[in-house]
């Protein structure tokens, strides 16, 4: 057995969840301090990818990165490579469709955040570099940690944008879930069975994964007096 | 040491225009909810920006919106002890105050740390958390962590209110030790007209964004100057006070509501009169500020009763007069000559 789409899988999804994570947050906590109409209408556009099919998410990243558009081109005289039907393209498929995960929960626990331990942290003199990364992001983890999860989660079961924009080469730039439907649509259903076990023992230890996360977290916060009397 | 601040700001209908200073010693806001008297304490702060006006400190210009001035919270220098204390919930007892003391050098922080812990006797919770702790705790870790930080004001927003009431007393002596130790420039926000008599050394009534008055706390509680000022320091009987005039260095005037006519010393001037319900004596009988008066009503506190008089057969409004239980023995029932001291009348303006 080829365990090549187990790797490849793996790595697109690592690598989108590191790139999700920063740009979630950074979106997160930028669009909740910008105006009500701004914010408006940035949620929705950054919200969408959730809800439109992947495909059509796929159709429009090939209409923004293809080889004939004027990114491709460029990208193409400047460092010689296409942006598509690499291994790698399927990471810009994966972070459009699973960054909405990680932005909304990650604004959903910025926005649960108590603002006077920042007020505090100002008032003490701390950079707002501090009260963000040793303050804020540790009293808003949970969210941040469960955002995290599912994004890698989701961008590891991507099928339809990452199918459009990366295909399927075996040994290049196939994945898991291409990697089955190929297999069905040839007729290999011993294969194709083979690697529905293994997405589904992956999925099962990143579920343990996140219930584990959480009974640690239930533990922590019990430590930090979530919702104690204060 | 001082503490100048002139400023405005408006949300919507609220407008909040307050001018006051300090000089060393410490002020309390007092005010019901809503008066605008932590906006104050966050315009100073650097964590709400005033739409225009100046605050100064120590000959350090915070605000100026006419010289576009606004220095950062980092920089402001202010020891803000928050309602909720605050604390950061991630952080050990320990920790919390090593994060305020990160203006001092790396190799003095320690030492600094282990001294405010001793000082504050909390050194046997270095290691708990926030929640860990009882809200007495809380607070002297959360005083802990701004002495530290070495600020040039204090600003006190409504220190005890997160304290169980049997808590309160002992926590406000031992905040009232810390503002003695620090000496300097003071604020203190609350609504306990308690709490600002015992603690502070001049009062500021706030009214829906403005003061009302601002005196020493002895002068303000004896002649507050306005109604809303006299309801705020805990007055309770007004009444009207119509036909006002001048006669022999005397100010005569008709208290509408109980149907009385008095007379207090000086030339005053105002529209209402306001008597404290502990200031009132009996009388031998009718004379100047004296008065027959039944008795309509009493209420029983602990160690007082509250007694309710108005003219017999008359409808007023009926004087509330507190007396200790054992002066009350023989009252019951009876009909009375009651005394308002002159110098316990305030004419007050609406």
């Amino acid at each position: 057995m080829d365990w090549f789409p187990l790797w490849n899988s793996l790595r697109i999804a690592a690598i989108s969840t590191v790139v999700i994570f920063f740009l979630g947050i950074w979106a997160a906590y930028g669009i909740a301090k910008l105006p009500k109409l701004v914010k408006g209408v940035l949620d929705v556009l950054l919200t969408l990818p959730l809800v439109l099919p992947p495909t059509v998410v796929g159709y429009l990243l090939l209409r923004l990165l293809g080889p004939k558009r004027p990114i491709g081109v460029l990208i193409m005289n400047l460092f010689g490579t296409r942006l598509v039907m690499t291994w790698w393209s399927a990471i810009f498929a994966t972070v459009v469709v699973a960054f909405p995960l990680m932005y909304r929960t990650a604004r959903g626990a910025f926005e649960s955040f108590d603002e006077t331990l920042a007020y505090a942290g100002q008032t003490l003199g701390l950079s707002n570099r501090y009260v963000f990364w040793r303050i804020r992001m540790p009293a808003c983890r949970q969210g941040i940690m469960a955002g995290t999860v599912l994004a890698f989660a989701r961008a590891l079961g991507e099928y339809g944008a990452t199918s459009m924009i990366a295909g399927y080469t075996p040994g290049r730039t196939a994945t898991i879930s291409t990697t089955v439907y190929q297999l069905w649509r040839t007729d290999n259903d011993a294969m194709a069975f083979r690697w529905v076990l293994v997405n589904i023992a992956i999925s099962a230890v990143v579920l343990l994964a996140v219930n584990f996360l959480e009974r640690n977290n239930k533990k922590a916060s019990r430590r930090l007096g979530r919702g104690a009397a204060a | 040491m001082s503490l100048y601040v002139d400023i405005r700001k408006s949300y919507g209908a609220f407008r909040l225009d307050v001018t006051f200073g300090t000089d060393g010693d410490v002020l309390g806001l007092l005010g019901a909810s809503g008066c605008g008297k932590s906006v104050t304490l966050k315009c100073i702060a650097g964590i709400e920006r005033p739409d225009e006006g100046r605050i100064v400190l120590n000959g350090r210009t915070l605000f100026d919106s006419e010289k576009r001035i606004n220095v950062k919270p980092q920089e402001r220098r202010v020891g803000y002890l928050f309602q909720q204390y605050a604390l950061f919930p991630n952080m050990t007892v320990q920790g919390n105050i090593a994060a305020g003391a990160r203006r001092l050098a790396k190799a003095d922080r320690q030492t600094a740390v282990d001294d405010m812990l001793e000082k504050m006797q909390i050194a046997d919770l270095r290691n708990k958390y926030p929640a860990q702790l009882s809200g007495g705790q809380q607070q002297r870790t959360a005083l802990a962590r701004i002495l530290i930080n070495e600020p040039e004001v204090l600003l006190l927003d409504e220190p005890f209110s997160a304290l169980d009431s049997h808590l309160r007393d002992r926590m406000e002596r031992e905040v009232m030790a810390v503002v003695r130790d620090f000496g300097g420039d003071t604020l203190l926000v609350s609504h306990s007209r308690d709490e600002v008599f015992r603690m502070a050394d001049r009062i500021a009534v706030y009214n829906s964004g403005r003061i009302d008055a601002l005196d020493e706390k002895h002068s303000l509680f004896k002649s507050p100057g306005t109604y809303s000022a006299a309801l705020l320091t805990g007055c309770k009987n007004f009444s009207r006070a119509a036909g006002l005039r001048h006669e022999n260095g005397r100010t005569l005037f008709t208290a509408e509501d109980w149907d009385m006519e008095l007379s207090v010393p000086g030339t005053q001037t105002g529209d209402m009169v306001g008597l404290r319900r502990h200031y009132a004596s009996l009388a031998d009988g009718p004379g100047e500020n004296a008065c027959e008066m039944e008795i309509t009503g009493v209420m029983e506190d602990p160690f007082e009763y509250t007694l309710f008089l108005r003219r017999p057969g008359h409808d007023c409004e009926p004087l509330g007069w507190t007396i200790p239980h054992d002066d009350f023995v023989g009252l019951d029932g009876k009909t009375v000559y009651l005394r308002l001291p002159e110098d316990a009348i305030m004419l007050l303006r609406r």
